[in-house]
């Protein structure tokens, strides 16, 4: 277990997602040491929300499978704990605002730093609205992540300046979800963000095959994969460990070419 | 700097890539509100087009016959497409004109908001597409219809609980797939701020005209304003003009499905919590982990797991209250404002009836009741015969 700038330090980062309780909380441990050990340098791990508002419909189904399989925050939270130790990577919750703010913004965070998640990623807290969950982010340690898209624009320095952990951007407009092409010049975003910050810079959203992650890993300072994780988790369910290792591998291959 | 906030509630809570998107909506709203030609341009298409003022009708029969207070009806379901939501389409679609948008996408729940859209975006030549949960495409498939003649795209949102929720959930991913030319017109006072403010300013004509015209022909202000809430957007445009004249009481009526001890039920402030979703803090129906519960009301118009944030906070500060009604209850006085007014009342607009029908006969017959009869029934008289067990054929 790692802290999330520190899983920059080997070269260019992969950062696996993947939705926690899909299909089942046992599967989703099993899947957090293998995914580790297969390469990847952060995990973001996806507490399930039932109105994902930013994903597309992969996650959307991975989400509802989980919380039909009676998956809850504090299942998550356990289950966690119980692994992150032996986990070789730094490890990241993504979940929605209200999870955390019905949850108690305290009470989870103090428990991310207890546990050893040392990143937050919450899709729907813009840089305007980070005030309260950044503070208690900042108090505990843990990374607030903050995120540029392909509308920021004049946005982007001002979200970059003073960013800790990394930099999330997003590659394309819409939801997540694989993509055959992505259109943004992600470059250009990520050397505005570059100009006021130290933080690297991760690209997410759309990217599937090596190829595509070779080609935003040389642009960028990490690549993050979610959709296409899920799917494959979709496909094999509880014997996902094994084909989602060797998918791993062949994306950590790609980045670091 | 979180902007946006009605007391602890609203804000902006919304994905990165649409946060310039409503930036250029506040700043391109705070322009037109004062600008002379669009604020004339609205008006006339609100007096023209939308067939306003509305009337302010006194029920004399009703009045007479629950013995107490008098009560006047604001006959938004006289407007044009049938409902207050055209105030609100006419402002957010012109906006969008105005600010060089060639499209406008919006979420429907009973399809009365969806109607309207696509009833101004018609008018106005723009591209139209529409969100509706596939139950509700079903409870209302007469309106499905209505919208794709005006020209508009509906879609079938089949995440989820098909509901009202899932639609502006589906609305809100689309609008960050194609920002650019399209505009995301909300049809409730919810959502990211600038939306609540908007939709509401926009809907404030129904107070400011019911102040006028009750200080025209009773020479004083109401007793008691009654709307329903789903959103709350007709609600709020009763109210707004209200706020400052405590002597008026200001009563909001839920869905309360089942009955509130029923897990069916879409009564939010009376279940709900505080919690985060659709870009504004406010109350939601959500079970102890946040997560959004299934709600449910006959009314797909109410169907909605949240409320406004501006209620919220009049809930909160104790200026407003709302009060839940049942299907039943509301059945009862849509059957019985059909029989006893000759005016068929849309099952949302029900639910003030029937409140109406509680309070009125408590309070002393020199006081003013005023009921925001928010749309028409015509839409839900299949559904109420279903709901009476009454085949009908169509």
């Amino acid at each position: 277990m790692i802290n999330t700038t520190d899983a920059f330090k080997n070269g260019k980062a992969f950062i696996a997602f993947l939705t926690a309780g899909d299909p089942d909380l046992d599967t989703t441990a099993k899947l957090l040491t293998a995914v580790s050990k297969a390469g990847a340098d952060i995990i973001e791990i996806g507490i399930p929300f039932s109105d994902p508002v930013a994903e597309g419909i992969v996650i959307q189904e991975a989400d509802m499978r989980a919380l039909e399989s009676g998956t809850t925050t504090d299942k998550v939270l356990d289950m966690v704990e119980k692994v992150a130790y032996g986990c070789d990577c730094a490890l990241a919750f993504m979940t929605y605002i209200n999870v955390i703010y019905v949850y108690g913004v305290e009470k989870f965070i103090s428990r991310c730093a207890k546990i050893g998640v040392s990143a937050v990623i919450v899709p729907d807290v813009p840089y305007e609205e980070r005030g309260e969950l950044s503070s208690v982010c900042e108090k505990y340690g843990v990374d607030l992540i903050r995120f540029i898209a392909p509308t920021s624009k004049e946005r982007i320095q001002t979200i970059a300046k003073g960013a800790k952990g990394f930099i999330y951007c997003v590659s394309s407009l819409g939801v997540t979800g694989v993509r055959s092409e992505i259109k943004t010049d992600v470059g250009e975003m990520i050397r505005l963000a570059k100009e006021v910050t130290d933080a690297p810079c991760a690209v997410g959203f759309g990217i599937a095959t090596p190829e595509q992650a070779e080609n935003m890993a040389k642009m960028s300072d990490g690549v993050i994969v979610g959709s296409a994780i899920v799917k494959l988790i979709a496909k094999y369910g509880r014997d996902s460990v094994q084909p989602v290792s060797e998918y791993v591998r062949s994306i950590k291959e790609a980045v670091s070419k | 700097m979180s902007k946006g906030k009605f007391g602890i509630y609203g804000g902006q809570f919304i994905p990165e890539t649409l946060m310039n998107a409503v930036i250029e909506l506040e700043k391109a709203y705070d322009y037109y509100k004062n600008d002379p030609e669009f604020i004339s341009e609205f008006n006339r298409l609100l007096k023209e087009y939308a067939g306003r003022p509305s009337m302010l009708y006194y029920a004399e029969k009703m009045t007479k016959d629950l013995g107490g207070a008098k009560i006047y009806l604001k006959r938004e379901d006289l407007n044009h497409t049938g409902a207050h939501k055209i105030n609100n389409c006419l402002g957010q679609v012109l906006l969008a004109k105005k600010m060089g948008k060639k499209r406008v996408i919006a979420e429907t729940g009973a399809g009365q908001h969806g109607v309207a859209t696509a009833t101004v975006a018609a008018l106005l030549g723009m591209e139209c597409e529409i969100y509706m949960g596939k139950l509700d495409t079903e409870r209302q498939a007469l309106n499905c219809y209505r919208m794709e003649l005006l020209g508009a795209k509906v879609h079938a949102v089949t995440s989820g609980t098909q509901t009202l929720k899932d639609a502006v959930n589906e609305a809100l991913r689309e609008w960050t797939s194609r920002v650019d030319d399209t505009l995301y017109v909300i049809g409730s006072v919810m959502g990211p701020h600038p939306f609540p403010t908007i939709v509401r300013d926009f809907q404030s004509v129904i107070g400011r005209e019911v102040k006028q015209e009750l200080l025209e022909r009773e020479g004083r202000l109401p007793d008691t304003c009654i709307a329903c809430v789903g959103g709350g957007s007709n609600a709020m445009g009763l109210f707004y003009d209200f706020i400052g004249d405590e002597s008026v009481e200001l009563i909001g009526c839920e869905a309360a499905g089942l009955g509130v001890d029923n897990p069916k039920n879409a009564a939010t402030v009376a279940n709900g919590t505080l919690g985060i979703f659709h870009g504004m803090k406010s109350y939601f129906v959500q079970d102890e982990y946040g997560q959004i519960a299934p709600v449910y009301s006959i009314s797909a118009g109410l169907d909605y797991p949240g409320v406004g944030p501006e209620h919220a906070n009049l809930h909160d500060t104790g200026r407003a209250k709302y009060v839940p009604v049942t299907d039943e209850e509301a059945v009862q006085a849509f059957e019985y404002l059909s029989k006893t007014e000759g005016i068929i009342p849309a099952i949302e607009s029900s639910h003030a009836v029937a409140h109406c029908m509680k309070l009125a006969p408590t309070m002393d017959k020199d006081k003013i009741i005023v009921v925001c009869l928010s749309g028409r029934g015509d839409k839900d008289v299949a559904a109420i015969a279903r709901y009476r067990g009454v085949q009908i054929y169509d």
